[in-house]
């Protein structure tokens, strides 16, 4: 188990070295051309644009500049200095975009921990009894309700339910759009945060309950329920303890990085719909100017949330299932 | 607790045979097999003729715009009246205007023309949008670009993420290390963010390397994202398969035969894998659409004035307040349209393996 761990860790830095290079390739090789003649805008003077390249060092080599993004993107973690400006500066008004993720950090968080925990619940509800009522009309109105949550666009159920939850009616239920600090004002936080929450899960909850219900419906033909109902177990003790146990394992492993994902800027739609000021938030904002930069910093940080999620699942899994421990 | 029930409770073995005992049960294919199964799904069948309708629909929309709407996707009339039941009515009014009495700045909301249903000679069906486009004309064009995008990108996605997938199934060693890692590499980041990366770092100067030229605006480039993308979303279940079909008997059977690497790995293992890559490629068109409408919506996808589902929705929505239309009708387009191809593609999936452990990861 020791040997599994180490070895995953040295696989995760690994990944995270390779996605860093691949987003420096994306970024700084694909568009091409001079990136300070795009900055220095219409009509510069050759010394405006020598002074660009010089200060943001699109003059040095690549590994430098590399060197250089990699040093700042980890000086939340790492002491060190890095200079005033680089390529994780933005090109439109010369933000650092490392300080700006950091600032959309709590609006994400409480929108992502929120939604994860609601899916999750309902995920399982939905999934349970769609499963234990297989064939019946309640599993097919579920079914049926799952189906349409994963064919919605994230943003139009956004759009409709801030429109006529929060925009349209005269005495609106809910505040439109915005984010309030959790330690200025936890009621208003929450309250802010409950159609975003629910137009984020609504996904998330059709996809596990379909899972959820398909894996359950599986492991009620394995031969150890056969054995453990002929043991004279009531039924629901088997229901909980043999077929939801074991159908619960491969939740383990979506939740993981599905949670990861929109954490680390996956919920983009839902934070700009609801003018929520997260990591996404920042990243959306710069896609109209193609601002690179913030974009380039927030693909980093989501891939870093993917990648270290992704190994802890994998060592949860080795936790949770016996049989398919690494050795 | 109840028995668990089966998948298909209509499929019993009994029905079917009494329905059709004089055809000799030899030399009925998996795939007449999966279509008797298909056909009484009529849920399934129902849903791919709403899909084929709205493709149908999308694909007339230059005829809709030249004999029924009289108006291009861009032709803008705000200056312009509409005839509605008879009365004129002008197809963009109101806006703010500068009051020379008072001389004040009168702010006022643009007021444009709703859907009028048939109500002005086919003028106009759905609405105007605030530059007096024709919003009928605009959603089926939208409705072109995102079905070019998504089926365009799904038919990419699918080609390659099986032929990595065969390669790394069929050698295994060194070529499935090297296909795993890329896979594992596009898996590390969240979907959305890595295509609204490519597209923007695209959207820049587009793409001139390797004897390739896109320009800026095209739409091959989210076709392109989207389908490099959601490569490992194939790729990886498929890869699984091939991996066990190897152990199977008849590939021995190949190998002693002679055959050579590129014959067993398309004749042999390929038709082994097709039922589940033809349910994956048409689940896979649904979150095309899906995504393409999100990368639209941020506006790293179809760029405007160039109309798409998403873009279409993005627009809408600054609008919401006087013409919730503008965002409605094309939200409800991409549901109805991928409704009806996750419904198709479950009906699909059962009918071609009644024990499927096929399923989307995501």
């Amino acid at each position: 188990m020791t040997a599994f761990v180490i070895r995953r860790l040295i696989g995760m830095v690994a990944v995270l070295f390779m996605v860093s290079l691949l987003v420096f390739v994306v970024f700084i090789l694909v568009p091409g051309g001079d990136p300070a003649e795009r900055m220095a805008g219409k009509n510069p003077l050759p010394a405006n644009i020598a002074n660009i390249r010089k200060k943001w060092g699109f003059d040095q080599p690549f590994y430098v500049q590399y060197a250089r993004m990699m040093q700042k993107a980890l000086n939340g973690i790492l002491p060190g200095r890095h200079g005033e400006y680089d390529i994780l500066t933005s090109f439109q008004n010369r933000q650092d975009v490392v300080k700006e993720i950091q600032r959309g950090l709590p609006a994400t968080f409480s929108l992502c921990i929120g939604a994860g925990i609601i899916w999750l619940f309902f995920g399982i509800v939905v999934g349970v009894i769609s499963a234990v009522t297989a064939g019946r009309w309640s599993d097919r109105l579920i079914t049926t309700f799952a189906l349409i949550g994963i064919s919605m666009p994230v943003f139009f159920l956004g759009i409709v339910l801030r429109y006529f939850l929060a925009e349209k009616p005269a005495h609106p239920i809910f505040p439109d759009g915005g984010y309030v600090p959790l330690t200025k004002d936890p009621t208003q936080w929450a309250f802010h945060l409950v159609l975003p929450w629910f137009c984020l899960s609504v996904l998330f909850i059709g996809f596990y309950g379909r899972v959820l219900r398909s894996n359950m419906l599986d492991v009620m033909n394995e031969e150890y329920v056969r054995t453990a109902r002929a043991k004279g177990l009531s039924s629901q003790r088997v229901l909980l303890r043999h077929v939801l146990r074991n159908s619960l394992i491969p939740i383990v492993s979506l939740f993981g990085l599905d949670f990861a994902a929109v954490l680390g800027g996956g919920a983009i739609l839902t934070e700009t719909v609801f003018d929520l000021k997260g990591v996404g938030w920042y990243a959306a904002q710069s896609v109209g100017d193609l601002d690179l930069p913030p974009i380039m910093g927030v693909t980093l940080y989501g891939s870093f949330f993917i990648v270290v999620f992704s190994a802890l699942v994998d060592f949860l899994y080795a936790f949770l299932d016996p049989r398919i421990r690494p050795t | 607790m109840a028995e668990p029930a089966t998948e298909f409770p209509l499929d019993s073995a009994a029905v079917l045979a009494a329905e059709e005992h004089e055809v000799p049960i030899a030399g009925r294919s998996p795939w007449y097999l999966a279509w008797r199964r298909l056909r009484r799904n009529y849920v399934a069948l129902f849903s791919l003729g709403v899909f084929l309708l709205i493709v149908i629909a999308c694909a007339l929309a230059p005829v809709y715009a030249d004999y029924v709407a009289h108006s291009g996707p861009n032709d803008q009339h705000t200056g312009e009246q509409v005839r509605v039941n008879g009365h004129l009515r002008p197809i963009v009014g109101g806006g703010s205007y500068f009051d020379e009495k008072t001389g004040k700045f009168v702010i006022r909301d643009l007021v444009v023309v709703g859907p009028t249903w048939w109500h002005a000679g086919g003028r106009y069906v759905l609405g105007s949008d605030i530059l007096g486009r024709d919003v009928a004309v605009r959603l089926l064009y939208g409705g072109l670009n995102s079905l070019k995008i998504g089926i365009g990108s799904a038919l990419i996605c699918t080609v390659l993420a099986v032929t990595l997938a065969l390669l790394a199934g069929y050698y295994g060693g060194w070529a499935d290390w090297i296909i795993t890692r890329f896979f594992d590499l596009i898996w590390a980041f969240p979907v959305l963010l890595l295509a609204i990366a490519l597209a923007s770092a695209l959207a820049v100067n587009g793409f001139h390397h390797f004897g390739i030229n896109i320009e800026p605006g095209s739409l091959w480039i989210p076709t392109l994202v989207i389908s490099y993308v959601l490569i490992p979303y194939i790729g990886r279940p498929v890869r699984g398969q091939v991996l066990s079909l190897r152990e199977k008997e008849f590939m021995e059977a190949a190998i002693g035969q002679g055959a050579r690497p590129l014959r067993i790995m398309f004749s042999d293992l390929l038709p082994n894998v097709a039922s589940t890559i033809l349910v994956f490629f048409t689940l896979i068109i649904a979150t095309n659409i899906l995504t393409e409408a999100g990368l639209s919506f941020l506006g790293a996808g179809v760029r405007p004035p160039n109309p798409s589902w998403g873009n279409l929705i993005s627009s809408g929505q600054d609008q919401i307040h006087t013409a919730p239309w503008l965002a409605f009708i094309p939200g409800i387009a991409i549901v109805l349209t991928v409704l009806s191809l996750n419904i198709f593609g479950d009906g699909l999936r059962d009918a071609l393996d009644p024990r499927a452990k096929v399923r989307m990861e995501h």
